[in-house]
Formats: structure tokens, sequence, C-alpha cells
């Protein structure tokens, strides 16, 4: 036993050593901070299915777009989103609000060093069009098709693009829509050099870049990272980085740990108690930014019960806004009652609802409910959706309501919400571009309510037949005066609070955590407006 | 997925002669091996394929997003070959495995194919590093346990036992990350490897430290490292604990034969008693559980992956599932199946050769 002891503790020192020696090996390796040009970030981007601007509609995808390709027009965010020329120095619209005239920038050069004209203007319209991918209504909805885009939108000269539209739209309606990045504008030499079967080289700008944008991608892998470098040519003059290092880091926990170890500048998806911790911390500074996300509950009238304006109202007067706010989404969420975030046009700031069980009670007897009813809700099963639903949960068994939470993961959840089958769909709706009418067409549209309807909007989702508000909302698109546009918009938030089968809870507030020394870090009010080449480090 | 090791054994015929009889034997062994490979995987085909259609989650959603148009769902659902029957479907997928596509990720916009080049040796690698350090730490272990049972050294091994058991991967990770890298900084963080040396090796076998070495890029290769050892320690102490176990109970029934008593009465040496005698007999069972581990590590630790923001398989699986990236799902489990089937297969042959009785 003696010998054989002997040679067994040697193996396992022999082995334990070797293990140190792997480990103690690396105490050499010095941890560098991140490269003083480079802007290194940790972000869950696993959302992107494409970098194509054509086809681009998730957060992070689009983000990557508003980086790389530049667009006509564009909003400063300084100035309250107003609307600024980007490639067009300057534009014109007809008395009858049906042609639009834009003048290019000149002297524009794309990352491949062509040239930038309005050849490349009409090309960009014409493939967004014809491809018609998730974000192409941004663009159809004002008339044009893959048979008549070459007509609507059209190259007078070299350096003036001449756009007709349908209908005598809202002037800032149809504005609002080019800044949104469907339509960025691609360089249709390098384009059409990709074009594999007629797909307007949608193959390959799935993976590439093909802009005049602050940045051209360098690399993407697919849920790993996406590397940008600065275009020093830039019209707006070279960013102040030399390049962008985004890198997919799915937990938050781990995020935190690599921005106080200094290994990333900035990290995008740190949850409320991660944010909290690195506030402690004096290397770490925090970046708030209001975001266009809406949180909400929808409530299903084919329910019954949901067909009661009373019981709608009840449930209104049921949630803790305060608590929830507080406790369970601070910093991230704010409580906001109205389907227009701020920031936008005619957005108001109306908060009628309060926890108030006293009142939701008489309101439920009212609908001949007193002892409330048993409903179920389903819940996508992630932070801080999950623990908002056990709030409301909690709170409406005060009035005797039942509520079952279904979990589920998210594309589950929605499959259901889409076809109608749930009775509370708990879920957030972010805006698809930068005017009013994104919401309001989802929130106060709902022209059939059959099965057979052919555009499904929340309105649609939620069974709400509202053939008089679908009317107000649908024509205050062709109200030409911005401060009408915007007090109707005012007055149909205030009628929809009263009436809509819509809990609007909280509005969201993206927050980043950043290192000290790097400064110009700015989030926008969509993906569209995270810009990168404002950031700088010291 | 059925295990391979349970194959009854070819009965021999012993009127031929021995030569001949012995090569078909072999024959017929690798017919049925083959055999059962093919009925599996079309079994594991079949079977991930129905689940994948019938499961509540659109698919084209994954496509197109939450706001689409009606016209342009619709588009994508047939591009996406949903509004055939699912015979056809069916059909028309298995036909393309055969040819080598798996079809194309719709979250990665590459080919399954591209993906799994790419995500399977980011797993292979800590995967194998996770057993070898499992093998080295575990075996040595569980003999000292098995040969001093119910002494101090027994106790140790059970405790180390027990906490590979009981203690959540996801928490020794972050507990891992927050001492070693955020405290001490002896191990680099999350990632495979560091941001600097990020485009520094090319891919060759996409497994960075090898890739690394071939090119002569030392100091990529010891960033890699110090990003490596740690998630595979935390792999390997699963290992550790799975396979000490079974080492400590292989060998104390080995060392109750009678042939160890034989052994010890004819005055060996202890060392070779455990270790030539005892060691060689627990070997055989040994390597099935060796391989049964470094298997389920192959197939990817999603835990793990997710924390130390490792690009492998596991996480591809799961993160294509979550989206109804179906192409994906179906071609990471086709691999996961396949590699199941393969160390299987392997672990037979090696049981063959270790044990005479089972040639």
């Amino acid at each position: 036993m003696g010998i054989f002891m002997r040679h067994v503790t040697k193996l396992m020192v022999a082995s334990a050593f070797s293990a140190l020696m792997a480990t103690t090996a690396q105490i050499t390796v010095s941890l560098a901070q991140t490269p003083k040009d480079t802007v290194v970030m940790a972000k869950q981007i696993d959302d992107i299915i494409t970098l194509d601007p054509a086809e681009a509609f998730e957060f992070s995808g689009v983000e990557v777009g508003a980086n790389v390709y530049d667009k006509l027009i564009g909003v400063d965010l300084a100035k309250g989103n107003a609307l600024v020329g980007e490639l067009a120095a300057s534009w014109t619209v007809s008395p009858d609000n049906l042609t639009y005239t834009f003048k290019l920038r000149p002297g524009v050069k794309f990352h491949s060093g062509n040239a930038l004209t309005a050849a490349d203007v009409v090309y960009s319209f014409q493939r967004a069009v014809t491809l018609n991918k998730s974000p192409g209504f941004i663009l159809t909805q004002f008339g044009f098709t893959k048979d008549n885009v070459l007509e609507k939108v059209r190259a007078s000269d070299d350096s003036t693009v001449v756009i007709t539209v349908s209908k005598p739209f809202a002037p800032t309606f149809f504005l609002n829509c080019l800044t949104s990045g469907v339509a960025s504008i691609v360089d249709s030499k390098l384009v059409k050099a990709n074009e594999k079967d007629g797909d307007f080289g949608n193959g390959w700008m799935k993976l590439n870049s093909a802009g005049s944008g602050a940045y051209k991608v360098r690399a993407y892998r697919p849920n790993e990272q996406y590397a940008l470098d600065a275009n020093e040519g830039w019209y707006k003059g070279a960013p102040k980085n030399k390049r962008v290092i985004v890198r997919h880091v799915a937990e938050p926990a781990s995020q935190r740990l690599l921005l106080e170890k200094g290994d990333i500048d900035i990290a995008r998806n740190l949850s409320k108690d991660q944010l909290a911790a690195v506030k402690t911390n004096k290397d770490v500074e925090i970046v708030q930014g209001d975001k266009g996300y809406i949180l909400y509950l929808g409530l299903n009238t084919k329910n019954p019960n949901f067909a009661k304006p009373e019981v709608r109202e009840a449930l209104k007067w049921l949630v803790d806004y305060k608590s929830i706010e507080t406790n369970i989404v601070e910093g991230t969420y704010k409580h906001h009652e109205s389907f227009l975030p701020k920031g936008f046009l005619g957005a108001i700031d109306d908060k009628p609802y309060s926890f108030n069980p006293a009142k939701a009670k008489e309101l439920l007897a009212k609908a001949g409910l007193p002892n409330g009813f048993s409903v179920t809700m389903d819940v996508r099963s992630v932070s801080p959706i999950t623990d908002i639903a056990q709030a409301v949960q909690a709170s409406w068994a005060q009035a005797g309501i039942k509520l079952e939470l279904i979990p589920g993961d998210g594309k589950q959840t929605l499959t259901k919400y889409r076809a109608r089958t749930h009775d509370i769909y708990i879920g957030q709706w972010g805006p698809d571009y930068l005017d009013p009418h994104t919401n309001a067409e989802t929130f106060a549209i709902n022209e059939n309510n059959g099965e057979d309807a052919k555009s499904k909007t929340l309105a649609w989702r939620n069974a709400w037949d509202i053939p008089d508000m679908t009317k107000v909302t649908q024509a205050n698109v062709l109200e030409t005066d911005a401060a009408k546009r915007a007090a109707v918009y005012g007055s149909l938030q205030r009628d929809h609070q009263m009436v809509s089968p819509f809990v609007i809870m909280f509005q969201q507030v993206e927050v980043s955590a950043e290192r000290k020394g790097v400064n110009g870090w700015v989030i926008g009010p969509s993906s569209d407006t995270n810009f990168y080449a404002p950031i700088a480090k010291n | 997925m059925t295990s391979l090791t349970d194959t009854p054994m070819p009965v021999p015929v012993p009127t031929r002669k021995p030569g001949a009889g012995r090569a078909m034997r072999w024959g017929r062994l690798l017919w049925r091996e083959l055999t059962t490979v093919a009925i599996t995987i079309f079994g594991l085909l079949l079977v991930t394929f129905f689940i994948a259609r019938v499961i509540p989650i659109d698919p084209v959603l994954a496509v197109v997003g939450d706001n689409a148009r009606p016209d342009v769902y619709e588009n994508a659902r047939i591009a996406l070959g949903l509004d055939k029957p699912l015979w056809q479907q069916f059909a028309s997928y298995v036909g393309k495995v055969f040819t080598g596509d798996l079809g194309r990720s719709v979250l990665t916009s590459n080919t399954v194919v591209e993906d799994i080049k790419r995500v399977f040796p980011a797993t292979l690698e800590l995967a194998t590093l996770g057993t070898l350090i499992g093998v080295l730490l575990g075996v040595p272990l569980g003999i000292v346990a098995a040969v001093n049972q119910g002494r101090w050294p027994d106790q140790f091994a059970r405790i180390v036992g027990l906490i590979g058991y009981s203690i959540p991967v996801f928490w020794l990770g972050l507990m891992g990350l927050l001492l070693f890298y955020a405290k001490l900084g002896w191990v680099s963080g999350p990632g495979r490897i560091g941001i600097a040396y990020q485009d520094f090796v090319d891919p060759i076998t996409n497994i960075i430290m090898l890739d690394a070495a071939l090119q002569g890029e030392w100091d990529a290769f010891r960033n890699a490292f110090s990003h490596l050892i740690l998630p595979a320690s935390v792999l390997g102490l699963l290992s550790v604990a799975y396979i000490s176990r079974m080492t400590r109970s292989f060998m104390i029934t080995e060392l109750q034969q009678q042939y160890v008593i034989a052994a010890r009465v004819k005055g060996l040496s202890e060392w070779r008693v455990v270790w030539r005698h005892a060691l060689r007999n627990a070997a055989v069972p040994l390597v099935t559980v060796i391989a049964l581990s470094y298997m389920h590590l192959l197939e990817g630790s999603v835990l793990t992956e997710t924390i130390f923001a490792w690009p492998g398989l596991g996480r591809y699986i799961t993160n294509s599932l979550l989206n109804a990236d179906m192409n994906a799902v179906l071609g990471g489990t086709l691999v996961v199946g396949a590699v199941f089937i393969a160390v299987n297969l392997f672990t037979d042959i090696l049981a063959r050769i270790a044990d005479p009785r089972a040639r």
C-alpha cells in the first residue's frame, strides 16, 4: 500500500501542479485595456438577421445601418428631433404636396470611392420597394410599387431627385419616413456587381456593406461580433474613433465584469441590478436615453369580459404603476400612459390612471362582475416582463380577478398574439419610424375586424372594432399643418386612454454604462439614431 | 438516441476455419453497425423534423419579424416552403441532407454547414480540454478513493464529487469569473480571444489555439488559452465529479474480485495489483463513462457558453430554437446526433480492443 500511495500521490501532485502552472502562466499575460482608437462595446446582437438596410428591421441590425449608411434626411437629436438634410442639401415640396425635389449634397463619395449621384438614390428606392422586405411598407405606403417606382422616383439630373407620392400626405410624415433605415442610400455600382439571380444584391448585403456613412463593415460574424472601420472621408468629417467593435455578450453579469475590468468601453444591456452595482464604481458612468418602446397589456375583446368598457377601464385603475416603476424597472422604464412615446410629434404626457382598487371594484360591479373573474395572460419569460406580469397578477387579485400567467418564449407568445387566441398579451411596441403615424396606425386603426383583414394592426389583434377612430387617424396623415396634426394626435390619445383595450404602462429608457474617459455616446430615440461617430476616448 | 454499446454480440460459428470466421464476423458486425447507424440517423431526422414543425412557434416570424405586412409574410412563408404538405417538406429536406445541404440559417444568413464549421470547433476545443481535465484529475482521484475506501482521501473525493454534482454551472462560472478574472486577474474574461488578437490568426481549423500554434503566433495562443482555461475548468469539474465517482465504484468492484486476492497472495506489489490488474479491468466500463461525459460536453453546454460568451454549438442551437430558426436547429441536432453515434461507435471498438472477451 505504501509504495502505491507514493506513486499515486506523485501522480496527483503532478497533475494538480500542471493544472496550476497552466493557470498561473497567465498571470504574465498582461490584460490589455482596449486600444486607444477603438471603441469596444458588449451588446446582445443575436437579433440581427441581416445587415441589408432594405431588410433589417431588428434593433441591432438597424443600428449597424444607421452607422454605415447615409439617408436623404436625418433628425437632429439636439434640436428635438428636427428634420435636417443629410445627403439632401435642400428640398422643396410642391404646393399640392405630391412632389418632392431633393438637391443632393455635392462631392459625397461611397466607401468604394464611387461618387454618390441621383442614380444611386433612384436605385436604392427601387431596390427597397422591389425587395419589399419587412421594413418595405415604410416606403410603399406612399404608393410606390415595383412596377411604378422608376416613374415615381426619378433623377432629373446627376444631383437632383424628384419623388412623387400617391396622396397629399403631410410632408412631415413623408420626410420622417425618409429618416428610417429602409431609405438608406446604397452604392448602386457595388451592389449591382454583387447581384445574384436578380436579388438586388440582397444575399451579399446581408453580411457586407455598400454605404457612404461614418463606418464601413470590416467583419461581421453572426452572434459573435461586428467590427466597423471609420470612414475618414465621411462628408460630416471623420469619426472621433478609428474602429468600433461590438461583441455579443448575452449575459448582463458578464457585460458588467468586462466593463469593470476595462476590457470593454461600453456595456449596453445591463439589468437594473447590474446598473445599481456599477453606479458605485467610480470608473463607470451611466448614459440614459428615452426610447420609443411602449410597454402595454393588450386585452383581447373577443373575451366577453373585455368587450365591456367598464372592465377595460377597471383594469387601468388596477396597475400599481408607481410601485412597478420604482421596484421592478427602476431606471430602465418610466411611467407613461399614451400610445405616442415622449419625443414624437403630438405626444402627450397625461397620466389619468393610478392604482385605485376601490374605483376598479366599483367599475367591475357596474359591469356585473362584482366578484371579479378568471383570465390568462401570455408572458414572455424574460426580465422584466415576467416580474411586471407577477406584480400585475398580485394587484388584480385585490379586485378578485384571478390572473393565470402562461409563460412562453418570445416567438411562441407572439404566434398566439398574431392569431388573436390570447386573453391578455403583455408586450412592447417599438415605433417603425420617427413619425407619430407609426404608433397611431397600429394602436388606433382597424380597417376590417374580420379574419380576412389585410392590415393586422395591434387594434385588430385585440379585435377592437373602431370604424370612427380609424377614419380620424387615417385622415390625420393628410393634415399638412404640423400644429393641427399634433393637436389631433393629442385628442386621439386622450380618447384612446379612456376606451381602448390597451393598458399602456411604461416607456422604455435605454441605459448604457461606459468607462470614464469615454465621451460622446448619446442614445437616440430609436435604433436609427444610435450613432457611434461622436464617441471619443481620452 | 440508442446506445450502441448495447448491441448484442454476434454468435460465433465454431465449424468454420478460424481465419475466415473472424473476417466474416467482423464483416457482419460492420454491416450491423452501419445499418443501426443509418436507421438511427433517419429516426433522428424524422423526430427532430416533426418536432420542429409541430411546436407552436411560427418560423416565418423569424424571417419577417413582428410587424410585417401580410404580403411580406406570405412571400416569406412560400420562400420557406411552408405552403407545401408536411411529407413533401420532409422528403425534400432529407434529400438535401444527403447531398450535404442543411439549408440556410435565417438568423445568421449563412448556410447551416458554414455556421456549424464555425461554432462546432469552439465547442470541441472547450469539451476536449474539459474532458482532459476530468480524466487527468478524476481517474487518479477515483482510484485513490477506492483504495482508501472510508478514509480521508475517500471523503475528500466525495466532497469534490458533491461539489461538482450539486453546484449549478452558471453559478460556478460567474463566481469563477468574479474571482479569477475580475479580482485576481489570472485569466481573461468572456469570449474566445482578446479583441486585440481577434483577426491576428487566420482560421484554418477554427480551433483558435490550434490555428495559433500552426502559425506560430504564440502570443495569440497564450491569449486564447487564458480565455479557454476557466470555462474548461468549470466543465472539467463536472467531469471530475462524474469520472471520479464512476472510477471509484468500478475499482471497488474489481478490488473485491478473486483474481485480486490471488494476485495479492502471489505477493505482487500493491502498485501492480491496482494499476496493472484492477485498473485494466475497470478500464473497459471506464472508457464508456469517459466517452459519455465527453459526448455530453460536445453537445455544447448552453449555460457555460452563455456566461463565457463562447460562440459554441449549444448556444447556437438554443438561440436558433428560441428564434424559430428551424434549419439551424435541425442541422445542429443532426450534428449532435452524428457525434453521439460516432463516439458511441468508437467506444464500442475501443471496448472490444480493451476487453478480449468482447472480441
